[in-house]
């Protein structure tokens, strides 16, 4: 629920400038409150309020059978995202624990993985109210140890796209950027936050069943982003190279991935976007 | 298959597994004849102590590490990959575990 608002507030505060740092001010500010308020009452009121957290767990060093593994956390004594959790839990309870984090506040896209059945990032993720949550890796991903999957196949249909700016010409005065309007640069709101956490296009049934034909929607937004570029002059040469039956045209618009979107982004919009773009070539 | 004169007939994850041995020794000739001695013994030696050590039935495992040869093989077919080390911990538990 809490997560809702935040995707929802994010979009909206986009458009108005002002209102952006307020609505950012406010949430920091219910935040921190909150931790503080954390801190002070342990010493008032004993009165504990325990959640279970079932996690996954496989390691190599060890080859048996993957198995959810329970944990019991104080929530009193705990920050509210799921990713602080992770990191008591680690801290606390089972140094073995393995996932990836590094930010904390949504931009690096490391902690991205499956709560509850919905996949997200656990900085993003408020633990939810229930007595129990289940934590499990990104769903059809290889695991290399705990939460901690293979990303080489996601990373290399990134690359595949060539996400870079290629010319034909040279730029307009040498030794210096490209120029752009800002109704061009208007256009690529909505791709450019893309931080490829890997939410959406683990969430795509489409992706589970041809990973590695299909491009999924991470790798096609991504795509959109540099053949609506207005700088970048190959914008038919990447339309040929992902007009394929496979590669663009296994995504048919299921539109998880919007759903999963930890940055409320719509990944299917783009892909449709691509769609019509090969449709009026 | 390719070995019709071979006495048993091979699983096509044990094929796998050979295909990916084979993989290393054509990767190291790329190699100088020092690193490639080095590195073909470190090969041999991983893939022995597998065949000794996994249960053949434990098929998540087996497809673990061949994922991760398969990695270590991409990695070592780069011209600017000279050398291959490995490094032995033994962890309470059991002794298993030696990466690149």
């Amino acid at each position: 629920m809490a997560t809702g608002i935040l995707k929802r507030a994010i979009p909206i505060a986009r458009g108005l400038a002002p209102s952006q740092s307020a609505a950012r001010l406010l949430l920091a500010r219910c935040h921190a409150s909150e931790t503080q308020a954390q801190q002070v009452e342990p010493k008032a009121k004993p009165a504990a309020s325990l959640k279970t957290f079932s996690i996954y767990r496989w390691t190599p060093d060890n080859p048996s059978k993957p198995e959810l593994q329970d944990f019991q956390i104080d929530l009193k004594e705990c920050g509210p995202m799921v990713l602080d959790a992770l990191i008591k839990i680690k801290n606390e309870i089972d140094p073995s624990l393995t996932f990836r984090r590094s930010c904390r506040e949504g931009i690096c896209g490391s902690c991205a993985m499956n709560i509850d059945g919905c996949n997200g990032l656990a900085c993003l993720t408020k633990i939810s109210d229930g007595a129990a949550s289940t934590i499990t890796p990104l769903p059809h991903m290889f695991v290399i140890k705990d939460l901690v999957v293979d990303m080489t196949n996601f990373y290399n249909q990134y690359k595949s796209i060539e996400p870079w700016l290629k010319r034909k010409s040279p730029s307009p005065t040498p030794g210096k950027e490209i120029p752009q309007s800002k109704k061009d640069r208007a256009k690529l709101d909505g791709m450019y936050e893309c931080i490829l956490c890997a939410c959406c296009s683990t969430s795509c049934p489409s992706y589970w069943w041809n990973p590695e034909s299909y491009l999924g929607p991470a790798a096609l937004l991504h795509a959109n982003r540099w053949i609506v570029d207005s700088r970048d002059e190959f914008t038919k040469e990447r339309l040929d190279a992902i007009n394929d039956e496979f590669k663009l045209y296994r995504c048919h618009t299921i539109l998880n991935c919007a759903r999963a979107c930890p940055k409320g982004l719509n990944p299917g919009k783009q892909i449709i976007n691509i769609k019509q773009l090969q449709l009026a070539k | 298959m390719g070995g019709a004169s071979a006495p048993r007939r091979l699983s096509g994850m044990q094929k796998q597994v050979l295909a990916l041995y084979r993989g290393f020794l054509r990767a190291t000739r790329s190699k100088s004849p020092d690193d490639r001695h080095r590195i073909e013994s470190i090969v041999s030696s991983e893939f022995r102590r597998g065949a000794r050590q996994v249960d053949r039935k434990n098929f998540l495992y087996i497809e673990y590490l061949l994922r991760r040869g398969k990695k270590q093989l991409d990695q070592l077919k780069s011209p600017d990959t000279t050398g291959l080390s490995s490094l032995h911990f033994v962890p309470p538990s059991q002794s298993m575990g030696s990466r690149k």
